[in-house]
C-alpha cells in the first residue's frame, strides 16, 4: 500500500524530487521493474480485459444464480438469489435438450465429413505439380466469404423452388430441405464443412509438407505399398493436425447461430435450434437474460467436455 | 502380399490412372468450392427468380443490373457499407494499437506485473464469447448505452490476443542488441517503439492488417444484437434483416438478396486474392499457436 502512493510523487514534479529523495527512487524503480513504461503501455489493454471481458464475465455467472430481468431505464428492481433454479428450468426444458442435441448430429456428420474430404484434398493436393495455388486458392474462398452472403446462395439452392430441387424434379425430398426436420441438420452440417474446409485443408497440407522424403523413401525400400505407407506414414504424421481439427470443429459447433437463424430460425419444431440461438431468442427476445447465462454456462462446460474427450481418444494413443 | 507390395515398391512414378484420379478429385473439389459463387453473381443477375438448369445459364433475355438498385433501395447500400467500413476500421486500428504497444511491452521491456498481463492475454483467449454475449449486450445496450453506436460494436472486438502474441513474437526476433545501441544513443523507450521497432515489424503490421479486416467485416451476431436502428447496421447485418423480412415488395426478393451478398462478398475476395500467401500464412500461425 505504501509503496502505491509514491507514484503520484513520482510523476507531480520530476527532477527535483528524483535527487533529494534518491533512495526512494530507486527503490520505487526496483518495485516497478526496469521500464516502468511497459506498465503505461499495457494499462489501457488491462482497462479493456476489465470492462469487455472479466467484469462481463462475472456478471453472466452472477446473473445465472439469480433473478433477473429487464426493466425500464433507470428503474431499480431486487435481483434475488435462486440458486440453481435457473439451471433446473434450464436442463428440464425439452427445447434445450432438443438444442443441445442438435449439436451432437452436427458433430457426427460434420467431423468426420472434415476429416476425410481434407485428408482426401491435402493428400492430392501435395502430390500435384500443376495448378496448385488455383486450387488452394479456391479452396480457400468459402472460408473468408462472410456467412451472411454464402447462407444467402444456400437459400437460392435448397429452398422449395431453389435449384437442388428444380434438379431432382419428382426426386426432390417432401417436406422440402429447409422444412425437412430429418434434414436440417444434415443440412447446416454440410455447410459449416463446405465452409471451413479450406482451411483445414491448408493445415493438413502443411503437416504433409513438414512430413520427411526419407521415411517415405525408406518405408518404400522395405517395401511397404501405397496404402501401407499412408497408414504408418502419413497418418502418424498429420495426427496432431487431426486432433486440432476435431478440437476446432467442436468449439466452432458451440457457436452455431447465423445458420439456423438465417436459414430457418430453429425450426421446422425445433429441428435446427443451436444453444446460440436459443440464448438470444430466450435472453433477448423473451427477456429472460438470466435463463439465456444459465444456458451459455452450460453450453461452455459441455463444449469443454467434450473437447477434453476429443483430446484423450485422439492423442491418447500412442 | 508380400510379391504386390514388393512390386509396387519398385514402381517409382504415379500411374496415370492414379494421377488422372487425383487431379479429377482436386477438380471435383474446386468446383465444389467455387460454384456456389457462379450462383451468387447469376442469380443477383437475374430478372426474373429462374433456378432450372438452362436458366441458371446467363441468358441475355433474363439479365439485369436492377437487382443491385432494389437492395440498395431497401437497405440503404451506401450507407449500410460505410457503416461496415467504420466498425471494422475501428476493430482494425483497436487491433494494430493494443497489439503493438502490448506486444511491445511483453517482448522488450521488464516491468512489475508482466506475468500478469502475459496470463490475461493467454486467458481472454481461452474465455468463449457465448459467455460473455448475454451479460456484454445487457452492459452495452442497457447501462452503457452504447446502442446503435460504432463504439458498441467495436468494443468487444478491440483487444485481440492472437494480434498481442503474433507482435510479441515478432519484436522477440529483434536483436536485443538493435534496442541496447538506440539506448545508449539517447532515445527513449516511445521513441524507440514508433523509430525502431515499429518499422521493423511492418510487414507483420500488413499482415494483421488484412486478417483483422474479415472478421468485423463479415461478423454478423454482435452488430445484429446490438443495432436496432437500420442507418447505423452494417451490410451484412441490414442485408441478413432484408433476407429475414422475405421483401415482398420487390420483384425478385432473392435476386435482391443475392445482389446484396455479391456487394458484402467482393470486397474481402478481392483483398483475398491480390494478398492470399498473407492470409493464408497468418491463419495457420494463429491456429497453431492459439
Amino acid at each position: 500500500m505504501r509503496r502505491g502512493v509514491q507514484v503520484p510523487q513520482r510523476g507531480a514534479s520530476d527532477g527535483a524530487v528524483a535527487i533529494r529523495s534518491r533512495p526512494r527512487a530507486r527503490r520505487l524503480q526496483v518495485w516497478l521493474g526496469e521500464n516502468p513504461l511497459g506498465i503505461a503501455l499495457s494499462a489501457p489493454y488491462l482497462v479493456f480485459v476489465v470492462v469487455v471481458f472479466l467484469v462481463p464475465f462475472g456478471f453472466g455467472v452472477w446473473m445465472s444464480f439469480h433473478d433477473f430481468y429487464f426493466t425500464a431505464p433507470g428503474v431499480e428492481v431486487p435481483h434475488p438469489f435462486v440458486g440453481l433454479e435457473n439451471f433446473v428450468e434450464v436442463l428440464g426444458d425439452p427445447v434445450v435438450r432438443q438444442a443441445f442435441l442438435n449439436l451432437l448430429i452436427f458433430l457426427v456428420i460434420n467431423v468426420p465429413l472434415t476429416i476425410v474430404l481434407g485428408l482426401l484434398l491435402s493428400s492430392a493436393l501435395d502430390a500435384v505439380v500443376h495448378a496448385k495455388a488455383f486450387f488452394r486458392v479456391s479452396y480457400y474462398i468459402p472460408y473468408v466469404t462472410a456467412s451472411v452472403a454464402t447462407i444467402s446462395v444456400w437459400i437460392f439452392l435448397f429452398s422449395g423452388n431453389g435449384v437442388v430441387n428444380s434438379l431432382l424434379g419428382d426426386l426432390a425430398p417432401e417436406p422440402s430441405w429447409l422444412a425437412n426436420p430429418a434434414l436440417i441438420m444434415p443440412l447446416i452440417a454440410a455447410y459449416v464443412t463446405w465452409k471451413n474446409l479450406g482451411f483445414y485443408i491448408l493445415l493438413y497440407l502443411a503437416a504433409l509438407q513438414n512430413v520427411p522424403k526419407e521415411l517415405h523413401e525408406a518405408a518404400q525400400l522395405d517395401g511397404a505399398g501405397r496404402w501401407d505407407r499412408f497408414r504408418s506414414v502419413t497418418l502418424p504424421a498429420v495426427r496432431p493436425v487431426t486432433s486440432l481439427v476435431v478440437l476446432l470443429s467442436i468449439i466452432t459447433t458451440g457457436q452455431i447461430f447465423t445458420e439456423p437463424y438465417l436459414l430457418t430460425g430453429g425450426g421446422p419444431n425445433g429441428a435446427s435450434m443451436t444453444p446460440a440461438l436459443l440464448m438470444y431468442q430466450k435472453g433477448i427476445q423473451q427477456g429472460q437474460p438470466d435463463i439465456a447465462a444459465a444456458i451459455g454456462m452450460i453450453l461452455v462446460v459441455v463444449v469443454m467436455i467434450v473437447s477434453l474427450v476429443s483430446r484423450r481418444i485422439t492423442e491418447g494413443k500412442n | 502380399m508380400q510379391s504386390s507390395n514388393a512390386a509396387a515398391g519398385i514402381r517409382r512414378h504415379p500411374s496415370v490412372v492414379l494421377r488422372a484420379v487425383r487431379f479429377v478429385l482436386l477438380i471435383v473439389g474446386a468446383l465444389a468450392a467455387l460454384v456456389p459463387f457462379y450462383y451468387m453473381v447469376i442469380g443477383a443477375l437475374q430478372a426474373k427468380r429462374d433456378t432450372s438448369l438452362i436458366g441458371l445459364l446467363p441468358l441475355p433475355g433474363n439479365l439485369t443490373l436492377g437487382n443491385f438498385g432494389e437492395i440498395n433501395e431497401s437497405i440503404n447500400l451506401l450507407q449500410s457499407l460505410l457503416n461496415s467500413l467504420i466498425f471494422t476500421a475501428g476493430v482494425v486500428a483497436c487491433t494494430l494499437v493494443f497489439g503493438l504497444l502490448v506486444g511491445y511491452a511483453l517482448a522488450v521491456l521488464s516491468f512489475r506485473g508482466q506475468g500478469l498481463v502475459f496470463a490475461l492475454v493467454l486467458l481472454v483467449q481461452a474465455i468463449p464469447f457465448q459467455l460473455l454475449m448475454i451479460p456484454l449486450y445487457v452492459m452495452v445496450v442497457r447501462y452503457l448505452n452504447l446502442a446503435d453506436n460504432y463504439l458498441g460494436m467495436i468494443l468487444p472486438f478491440a483487444i485481440n490476443s492472437v494480434a498481442v502474441l503474433v507482435f510479441r513474437q515478432y519484436f522477440l526476433q529483434i536483436p536485443k542488441e538493435v534496442f541496447d545501441a538506440a539506448r545508449i544513443d539517447g532515445a527513449s523507450e516511445l521513441r524507440i517503439l514508433r523509430s525502431i521497432a515499429v518499422p521493423l515489424v511492418r510487414p507483420a503490421v500488413l499482415t494483421a492488417m488484412l486478417v483483422t479486416f474479415i472478421g468485423p467485416w463479415n461478423e454478423f451476431l454482435w452488430p445484429f444484437l446490438v443495432t436496432k436502428n437500420g442507418a447505423m447496421q452494417p451490410l451484412a447485418v441490414s442485408l441478413a434483416n432484408f433476407s429475414q423480412s422475405n421483401g415482398t415488395f420487390v420483384d425478385n426478393p432473392m435476386g435482391a438478396v443475392l445482389a446484396g451478398a455479391c456487394v458484402l462478398a467482393v470486397p474481402v475476395v478481392v483483398l483475398f486474392l491480390l494478398f492470399q500467401r498473407q492470409f493464408t500464412s497468418a491463419n495457420l500461425g494463429s491456429a497453431v499457436k492459439g
